[in-house]
């Protein structure tokens, strides 16, 4: 299994020359199998970028979107395989009591927002809410839970060959938690990230950020570290970076984290651009 | 176990409250209650951790105003959770440190998407001494 992040920003695009090395693209992570299966986790304005990439013969795509929120779905309507006449494209995301996810993802694909609707993409496309547990994609198997964040928010825990990647980009699992997080199933995210070989968690804030924004559904780099601790991933790569954090405070910022935190794995900040291989 | 994310953030929010909470699973099992809820039922929860419904629902030793015992049944937990409609009453309990105390409790069920149940909570609340 292939993880390539194309887009690794939260909330805003933020393009520019003080951005490049980690990115401008808000997020978007293509999981390719060894078959060439390809899945695409969220739709933020990186997916433009991969979906040039996936070839003409391919005959399924599979989106799977953590929330609706712009950052995650902004880039959507440009997303090639959409306008690809007889490519099946399945889009995943969390289902809400009020309105179905087509209805929901509707809103921002029509008029005046967008020009082109859903119902109108040349496309062979089919919207799913995900099911709270496994679904079999081809040879993954995706593993979906709701997750601490505002509205119907999902992660995702996908194994393939027997390595997993488990994707957490919005999330905020010290909601309301005082001391250390919470063990034994008491933790937001916490089964899906459970013995990971890779754990993509969100990583937005700085201590001194969160505490002006408790409750916006966002992780300080402190704790994304405490919840892969937790959960024994083996690799975490922080994501869904702050547009505020350019490339010199980013980096400035991983390295005091990992001063002080002295995780027990390897962290990063994630790349846009960068491939990894479980 | 992971637990359900609704039951995760209900015990964050139940941290938080000074009006005594108490969380149970589908079926009744006790996961937590708070500091308040402490005070009234004479033992930290950290001590009792969680407990299997026919446990906690006669630790306690519920009477109604007349000193008769109260069936489990009868509690307004298992009855939110039995008829998933709020269910509210006033009942008498010996806390683990031995005092008498009056309770007025009003438990909700907890239903998340889907249908799910997920447990419920009871907020309750020490009334008149006997």
């Amino acid at each position: 299994m292939k993880v390539a992040l194309w887009g690794t920003r939260g909330s805003l695009p933020t393009p520019g020359p003080e951005t490049a090395r980690y990115g401008g693209n808000t997020v978007a992570v293509e999981v390719r199998a060894d078959d060439n299966s390809v899945l695409v986790l969220d739709a933020g304005t990186g997916i433009r970028n991969l979906g040039r990439t996936i070839p003409g013969t391919t005959r399924r795509v599979d989106v799977l979107l953590s929330h609706l929120h712009m950052d995650h779905i902004q880039g959507l309507g440009f997303f090639a395989p959409l306008y690809v006449p007889d490519m099946e494209v399945h889009i995943w995301g969390p289902p809400s009591p009020a309105e179905s996810l087509r209805s929901r993802l509707g809103r921002y694909m029509s008029p005046p927002l967008f020009p082109v609707r859903l119902r109108d993409l040349p496309c062979r496309l089919t919207v799913h809410e995900v099911p709270v547990g496994d679904v079999r994609i081809g040879p993954f198997t995706v593993d979906a839970s709701l997750v601490c964040h505002p509205g119907p928010t999902v992660g995702y825990r996908i194994t393939a060959g027997g390595r997993a990647l488990t994707y957490l980009p919005d999330h905020e699992p010290a909601l309301g938690v005082r001391g250390p997080l919470l063990r034994d199933g008491w933790t937001s995210g916490g089964s899906l990230a459970e013995d990971t070989d890779l754990l993509i968690h969100d990583g937005q804030y700085t201590d001194a950020q969160y505490e002006e924004r408790v409750g916006w559904g966002h992780s300080t780099f402190d704790r994304a570290v405490e919840f892969a601790r937790i959960t024994r991933a083996r690799k975490l790569v922080v994501f869904h970076h702050d547009p505020d954090h350019d490339d010199v405070t980013l980096a400035r910022l991983m390295n005091e984290l990992v001063a002080r935190s002295r995780p027990s794995m390897p962290v990063s900040a994630g790349r846009e651009g960068e491939v990894f291989t479980l | 176990m992971q637990r359900e994310l609704e039951i995760i953030l209900t015990r964050q929010l139940a941290s938080y409250l000074a009006t005594p909470a108490f969380i149970v699973d589908p079926e009744g099992n006790l996961l937590f209650y708070n500091d308040p809820a402490e005070t009234l039922l004479g033992h930290r929860f950290d001590e009792t951790g969680e407990m299997l419904a026919r446990e906690w629902s006669t630790l306690f030793s519920p009477t109604d105003a007349n000193g008769a015992p109260l069936p489990p049944d009868e509690l307004p937990l298992l009855i939110a959770l039995r008829t998933r409609h709020p269910s509210h009453r006033e009942f008498w309990i010996t806390g683990l440190d031995g005092a008498r105390r009056h309770l007025v409790v009003t438990a909700l069920p907890l239903v998340g998407q889907a249908g799910r149940v997920l447990g419920a909570m009871a907020l309750f609340w020490e009334g008149e001494a006997q």
